[in-house]
């Protein structure tokens, strides 16, 4: 336990983990405190007023239907981080689950597994896209199309984990003693899951947030009127040259939230899991 | 010292490339590339309307009369035609030359195949085939159209310029059943026509690349080509159908030289494209576009005339246009249901659509009884020309006190949705949005909005309403043009009242293209004939 | 050898079969959208379920999905409900456009990254390590549609060169085709050459903590000798792994790439064919896919075996 709090305060102290953690807490401010940043409402229309560059009254300048693209970056960083949150949560949950199954019930571990190698078979992107384009475009079912395709990956990792555990000397003892499995998985080997799935679910975040934008650019998105970063981006995609400020602004901070989950995950990779400095994190683009 | 050999190598390679960039090879052949509308998948203009299916039926069909820039209609494959006193018998008679693309000559039988299939889906040729008794093949050249009753719009009917237009396929393709498309029906004759253009099946790539070549056994008529009539002269050897789905990349293709011809340019690029000399932005269909927001009549509350009213007057036309067109000089006002600047223009009974009332139309809600019931919008993510439609009828229904959701979903699924009859809630709609050229809006019967069969026959959203349908019946047998302008001012002021759709305003959508090509022709269909590349 | 290929071989046949299961699920979730493309504007329910019944869609699910096995183990992958063509055909004509892009990106990022990755292990910790590092970490963080636009600005437009759009066969000429690809090559490697070059130093690091390279040292070696010689060769199994890895992500970043910049690869033609609820095509490519990913997976475990002499089967 003492060995976990104290890597636990060796993280704390990680550049990366203070730089990108500290970059996060900002736009999650942001995110909060969007409507005290901005006097428009983000998807209000206001015709008369589209494509204004950036100034003074517009401070990242207007869309095609007039609207303002600073409100709606601010507002957007409310989808685009609560996606990438529920996107690696409802991951890393689905994906111990089965991994913590697989690992422990031998008897289930090749029919889950071999679901598993198929699911991760199909390439994820595509996945998502047919997903949502066949069951509609709405909050649940973007996450749903997001984290699905991440599933396999926690589980092999988790799978992974429980398998190499299973050996040592004090979960042996455990099963010795007739400790029940839910309190050997739970008392044993979850805890020792977790280091590596934070770092995993940093990178699914942030994959996350990726392919939210990367569905609206496609045409395969939440609504168009809902302020996401992806779907300003998407919306921009016609008239770039005119008004890149369109795409340039959401893209920035898409890209910083990126980075800033990446680095934190990378120095959370470092501090609480030196075995996984080696594996690369689950990017998709 | 690794990395700097390294280095080098990709410079040099990177290099090469640059300097045998751009200019590649030199095409022997004349190939006009154009990047149309949108992709063309389906190829039967029968079974659907969609417009480029239409623009890719006059590449390779022909049609039997063709309307000119009078908007006349005027013979394209027929030679000679006469009626009989009674015009209850119409004689047409093919002229020479006629070949379809694998030799064998075009036939009476051809035609009639045709057009039998062509009036199951058509509306105007629904109403054609209701006062038909029969079509009589006199000899392979000759043929007679036996009417049951006087019908006044005989060659409006087969003369129609858009969709669905009356091609005519060979008898083997044109026999396939009226809800079975061409290609599935005759898998290895259905790109067979008789048109200026042949279509290249071994280059056909569907929602990326079509291929025509020119047609060398093609006769032309003599007279000079006007809109779809006149003689179709190919001056290219190829045209090709690129689709690039990027709108500001294709822009940027056309400046540089890589694409001839784009069809409908995205407006807000028009400074870039104007900055460049060598291209034209030229307006070939000048009757344009015109927006809809349709309402489901079946749906409650839309089934209650006073909401219905409501929505029309919390519309403001400006708001729909300058969202997707931006610059008011490719947009006009037009509280019309008939092309704004065509014969059957009509304002009777329209209310102010440049400015909205937003207290009669909460009164009217109340009236009606409107207990805010969720009113669900279907929203089309990835069609660029009505996306940004729903958030504006969002925002005015929303301003009326009314309860409304978009529903994002890429525009097959909208096809898919908005032909479901079942309450909303499951599976159904109350509004989508949609948009016609100004062409086929004409006049009551082509404007397949204005048809009020209900869920007998009707267009999506199945309003019905028995005095429309005796006006437009009373407008199909009338013959004198004075009588058939007030027939249609009398529909437009009953179709204001009971709202049959909402016009959200006329658009021009200019093409833009290289100045190397020549003699584009103006015309509610892009058509690639008379083109001439430098 | 021989023995472990038929195991491996044999082993993927349940793969498949998930695959098939789900691509044959996910496919049926919206019953109606197919046949309401191919049913016109005038569209009655009646009308609807004549094609519904013609598609073969109204029969029971699992007596589809017999038909539709049955069919595949035939060879045969059906034909695109809109435009009639076989699925098969359809994919052998956008295969090219996006195996040569691939294999442009790969083959760039390789020769990029595996140095990059050399030259920070070696400078471990100072500067240049330092700004490989930032710039693989930035590399992983900028999606592939902002970078294109980006690159399409500066390069054709203002600066003249090279082509905006398109793919032009490595067959009709190679300047034709590099002026076509140098940009989407580009926009796409950065991602692998970010996740290589991270890859290759971390390999590097550990081989360079070895024994047998502070020998070589000891013996005089040169640096350039020990890099490359020693320490590469042994790093070579995680890299090469990675690469394996980074052509499967490469299927997701050729989607985007081919929209940007207008290439008619198989990216396009499967979303395209999701949004217009083509089913037999979204079927077929995602299964070839599905192929290429299971031979990618089982080349890199031959290659395994083949680099490094202590696995053996």
């Amino acid at each position: 336990m003492s060995n976990r709090l104290s890597s636990a305060r060796l993280a704390l102290r990680n550049p990366g983990v203070i730089a990108g953690g500290g970059i996060l807490l900002l736009l999650v401010a942001m995110a909060l405190a969007a409507p005290l940043l901005t006097g428009y409402d983000p998807t209000e229309l206001t015709p008369r007023f589209r494509l204004r560059a950036p100034g003074a009254e517009h401070l990242l300048g207007t869309d095609m239907a007039g609207r303002d693209v600073w409100s709606r970056v601010a507002y957007g960083a409310r989808i685009s981080l609560f996606i990438g949150f529920a996107a690696a949560v409802l991951a890393l949950s689905a994906g111990t689950l089965v991994g913590l199954v697989a690992g422990y019930v031998r008897a289930l571990d090749g029919v889950l597994m071999r679901i598993m190698d198929g699911l991760m078979a199909i390439p994820g992107i595509l996945l998502a896209i047919a997903l949502v384009s066949l069951s509609g475009a709405s909050l649940g079912t973007v996450i749903l199309a997001i984290f699905v395709p991440e599933i396999p990956r926690v589980a092999r990792l988790v799978r992974s984990i429980v398998l190499s555990i299973r050996e040592e000397p004090f979960v042996e003892a455990a099963i010795g003693l007739g400790t029940p499995v839910r309190s050997i998985l739970w008392r044993h080997i979850l805890p020792n899951t977790l280091p590596a799935l934070i770092v995993q679910g940093t990178y699914i975040a942030a994959s996350a947030i990726l392919i939210e934008a990367l569905l609206s650019f496609i045409g395969a998105g939440l609504s168009p009127t809902l302020p996401t970063w992806g779907n300003t981006i998407a919306e921009g995609r016609d008239v770039f040259q005119r008004a890149p400020w369109i795409i340039l602004a959401p893209g920035a901070f898409l890209a910083a939230t990126v980075l800033a989950i990446n680095v934190m995950g990378d120095g959370l990779r470092d501090t609480l899991d030196p075995r996984l400095a080696k594996r690369v994190g689950g990017v998709a683009q | 010292m690794l990395t700097r050999r390294l280095l080098g190598v990709v410079s040099a390679a990177a290099l090469a490339a640059l300097a045998l960039s751009t200019q590649a090879s030199a095409q022997e052949k004349k190939t006009i590339r154009a990047v149309m509308h949108a992709p063309l998948r389906i190829t039967d203009p029968i079974i659907t309307t969609a417009y480029i299916i239409r623009n890719h039926g006059y590449m390779i069909y022909d049609t039997l009369f063709a309307m000119d820039e009078q908007q006349k209609i005027q013979p394209q494959m027929v030679d000679k035609w006469e009626a009989s006193a009674d015009k209850l018998t119409w004689t047409f008679t093919l002229r020479d030359g006629l070949k379809w693309h694998d030799g064998a000559p075009v036939t009476s039988d051809d035609v009639i195949a045709s057009l039998t299939r062509w009036s199951k889906n058509d509306s105007m040729g629904q109403a054609l085939a209701a006062a038909t008794k029969e079509w009589k093949r006199v000899n392979d050249k000759t043929f007679q159209l036996v009417l049951k009753e006087p019908f006044g719009l005989v060659l409006d009917s087969i003369g129609k310029p858009s969709s669905n237009t009356p091609f005519i396929m060979p008898k083997r393709v044109a026999a396939a059943p009226a809800n079975q498309s061409i290609a599935e029906f005759a898998p290895k004759d259905w790109y067979i026509g008789s048109g200026p253009f042949r279509f290249v099946i071994g280059e056909f790539q569907p929602g990326t690349k079509v291929v025509y070549e020119k047609n060398p056994d093609y006769v032309p008529r003599k007279e000079k080509a006007s809109w779809m009539a006149g003689g179709k002269v190919v001056k290219v050897d190829r045209v090709e159908w690129i689709n690039v789905g990027d709108p500001q990349t294709t822009v940027n293709a056309l400046i540089k030289g890589e694409i001839d011809y784009i069809e409908q340019p995205v407006h807000d690029l028009f400074p870039a494209l104007k900055k460049s000399p060598d291209i034209v932005i030229h307006d070939q269909n000048k009757m344009g576009l015109l927006g809809w927001m349709r309402l489901n009549w079946l749906a409650a509350p839309f089934d209650n005339v006073k909401i219905r009213q409501a929505v029309l007057l919390a519309v403001q036309q400006e708001d729909y246009l300058a969202v997707l067109v931006g610059d008011p000089a490719y947009y006009k006002y037009c509280a019309s249901f008939f092309t704004c600047g065509t014969t059957y223009e009509s304002t009777n009974g329209a209310p102010d659509m440049k400015k909205p009332n937003y207290e009669k139309a909460k009164q009217l809600l109340k009236e009606g009884g409107y207990k805010g019931e969720e009113i669900l919008i279907l929203h089309p993510t990835d069609l660029k020309a009505i996306t940004p439609y729903g958030a504006v009828t969002e925002q005015a229904l929303k301003k009326i006190g009314m309860n409304v959701k978009l529903l994002a979903m890429d525009w097959a699924s909208v096809v898919a949705r908005r032909s479901k009859m079942d309450p909303p809630a499951q599976g159904g709609w109350h509004i989508f949005h949609t948009f016609w050229v100004g062409a086929d809006l004409l006049n009551p019967i082509t404007n397949a909005g204005i048809n009020a069969k209900g869920k007998k026959g009707g267009f999506f959203g199945w309003p019905e309403d028995a005095q429309i349908e005796k006006m437009r019946a009373d407008f199909i047998k009338e013959t004198d043009p004075v009588k058939q302008k007030a027939i249609a001012a009398a529909i437009t002021k009953r179709a204001f009242e009971v709202v049959m759709y909402v016009p959200i305003g006329q658009m021009q959508f200019p093409a833009a293209y290289r100045k190397s090509l020549t003699g584009v022709l103006d015309g509610p269909v892009p058509v690639f004939w008379n083109v001439e590349k430098k | 050898m021989g023995r472990f290929l038929a195991l491996r071989l044999i082993a993927t046949i349940p793969v498949m079969g998930v695959v098939a299961i789900v691509v044959f699920i996910l496919v049926r979730l919206d019953r109606g959208k197919a046949a309401a493309q191919l049913c016109g504007d005038i569209c009655p329910p009646e009308r609807l379920a004549e094609i519904m019944t013609r598609l073969g869609m109204d029969k029971p699910l699992w007596e589809q999905f017999a038909l539709w096995l049955a069919q595949l183990l035939e060879g045969d992958f059906g034909r695109s409900i809109q435009s009639q063509i076989p699925v098969l055909k359809l994919i052998g004509e956008r295969v090219e456009p996006t195996l040569s892009l691939a294999a442009t990106t790969l083959l760039f990022s390789v020769l990029v990254a595996v140095p990059m990755g050399v030259v920070a292990a070696w400078q471990h910790g100072r500067w240049p390590d330092r700004l490989i590092m930032i710039f693989s970490v930035i590399g992983f963080s900028v999606p592939v549609f902002v970078l294109g636009y980006v690159l399409i600005l500066v390069f054709p437009l203002n600066l003249g060169w090279l082509h905006v759009q398109g793919f032009q066969s490595i067959g009709d000429g190679l300047g034709g085709f590099l002026s076509r690809i140098t940009l989407p090559t580009l926009a796409l490697s950065v991602i692998y050459i970010a996740l290589v070059a991270r890859i290759t130093r971390t390999s590097m690091l550990e081989a360079l903590a070895q024994d047998y390279i502070r020998t070589a040292y000891a013996k005089g070696a040169a640096t350039r000798t020990v890099l490359m010689a020693h320490a590469l060769r042994n790093a070579a199994v995680p890299i090469v792994s990675v690469i394996g890895i980074g052509l499967v992500l490469l299927i997701g970043g050729v989607v985007v790439t081919e929209t940007v910049f207008n290439i008619p690869g198989i990216g396009r033609l499967t979303v395209d064919a999701i949004l217009g609820a083509d089913y037999p095509i979204i079927q077929g490519v995602l299964l070839v896919f599905s192929v290429i990913y299971v031979l990618i997976n089982l080349a890199i475990d031959v290659l395994y075996t083949l680099l490094d002499p202590r696995i053996r089967y």
